[in-house]
């Protein structure tokens, strides 16, 4: 008995020297230091998929070129490098400055402000899905990039491209130029791009080879480079490109919707007094604001390694 | 910004959005200068890639700091708290260098593997079973 209450003594009387749960020694909640490091291993996450990018960039001959492969807009707008993804950019960068102002009316205990900013927060990432559904749409659809094909290419050395008859026409391209493999349309309805790819029958023609799934392979005369002469055809790009753009651009996707999910749930308990209860200045909109700011940092370098570089 | 007042955090955040915005028009143009968007043919050149690729990493690392520092509120915690988040992806400076080392071997090992194939090797005389390129040892 005696040591037991020897026990309680000293543990009364430690209480407030050692830390107990009193006073925590990175002066920060539980949830919030969680957050930070769960931040942390995501950051690795994206920091693997991106330095993977970099690797199979370096080991390829050829890449496809982003300021040519990015380069539509919806609106039929088209050969503008770059203008929707900076967009996009911009969406991102908008919605958390205002996640940083509802974490500001938090601290005041202004639940309307909180309310108000988180819901401009949704809107801005709910509109950067929307850019993106686009992006994927029109990569998919009209551009017929997938996981396995890639039909953006780039050419390794000069050349002339050949007419229907296998003579060198005046169209000419230098090394490292970008191409798109256009596939062999029946109808015809051609609307965002200008060169035209009519339909053209399966096989082998003098200017063109059409493969079974029914992409123009282009042929050319190489005009330099060890093949110099040679007649060759515009072959896929590499296809390391579409899997790693569609998941990496997907898993930062995933994440804002996930994020946007979040801020909606949190809103409407901010809505509906959940947290005014707490009265701990909305940490939970402090949490979910901390996401979403990593969200934003990871599309900093999606945007530098996928679109700039 | 848990040492200013509503006002000036208020002002903060405007300041922070143009910040944001600028430097990113800022990397977008020096991007597309870079690729000859701006000036035709600079892209012809081949150390431009360089600098342009250099600068534009530099300003999205100030971007990733200053979301972190005054977004996130890094810069108002505690410095054990900043180094446990921090310090560990300094390791990712060393993973950047090896596997881009590592990118660039596999492509000269895919090109060797090429002049190698493409290469015609007289049938050996006499000396059976010597092997005399020892280049192949590389593989």
């Amino acid at each position: 008995m005696e040591t037991t209450e020897n026990v309680l003594h000293q543990h009364s009387e430690n209480h407030g020297e050692s830390w107990e749960g009193a006073a925590s020694p990175f002066n920060i909640s539980y949830g919030k230091l969680m957050m930070w490091y769960f931040l942390l291993s995501d950051a690795f996450t994206f920091a693997g998929f991106l330095i993977a990018y970099g690797a199979l960039r370096f080991s390829s001959p050829s890449w496809p070129v982003p300021d040519f492969v990015f380069s539509t807009a919806p609106f039929g707008i088209h050969d503008a490098p770059l203008i929707f993804v900076t967009v996009m950019s911009f969406l991102l960068i908008i919605s958390s400055v205002t996640m940083v102002r509802a974490v500001q009316e938090g601290h005041r205990e202004n639940k309307k402000g909180v309310v108000f900013w988180m819901f401009l927060t949704i809107i801005g990432g709910a509109g950067f899905l929307g850019c993106q559904a686009w992006e994927w749409t029109n990569l998919i659809g009209k551009e017929n990039m997938s996981v396995t094909t890639n039909p953006f290419g780039s050419h390794i050395d000069s050349g002339t491209y050949l007419d229907e008859k296998g003579n060198a026409t005046g169209e000419t391209f230098k090394a490292g130029a970008s191409y798109l493999l256009h596939k062999s349309e029946e109808g015809g309805h051609d609307e965002g791009h200008a060169e035209g790819h009519h339909a053209m029958a399966k096989g082998d023609h003098p200017n063109a080879f059409v493969d079974n799934d029914g992409f123009i392979h282009k042929k050319f005369k190489l005009a330099s480079g060890p093949a110099a002469g040679q007649v060759q055809m515009e072959e896929f790009g590499p296809k390391a490109f579409g899997a790693l753009f569609f998941f990496i651009t997907g898993f930062h996707g995933f994440h804002v919707l996930s994020g946007v999910a979040f801020l909606l749930i949190i809103m409407i308990n901010v809505a509906s007094g959940v947290y005014a209860s707490r009265k701990n200045g909305y940490e939970m909109v402090e949490k979910i604001g901390l996401y979403w700011h990593f969200v934003d940092l990871v599309w900093v370098f999606v945007f530098l390694v996928f679109y700039l570089f | 910004m848990s040492h200013k007042t509503y006002e000036e955090s208020k002002k903060a955040v405007v300041k922070g959005l143009f910040l944001l915005g600028a430097v990113t028009l800022v990397e977008v143009f020096i991007s597309l200068f870079g690729k000859g968007h701006i000036i035709p043919g600079i892209n012809d050149i081949t150390w431009i890639a360089y600098p342009v690729g250099f600068i534009i990493a530099i300003l999205s690392i100030y971007k990733a700091y200053f979301i972190i520092y005054e977004f996130m509120h890094m810069a108002y915690e505690v410095k054990g708290l900043a180094l446990t988040v921090l310090l560990p992806t300094s390791l990712l400076i060393w993973a950047l260098f090896a596997f881009f080392q590592e990118g660039t071997a596999w492509k000269a090992r895919r090109e060797f593997v090429k002049e190698k194939n493409a290469k015609t090797v007289e049938p050996l005389k006499g000396k059976q079973g010597y092997v005399e390129d020892t280049s192949l040892f590389r593989l």
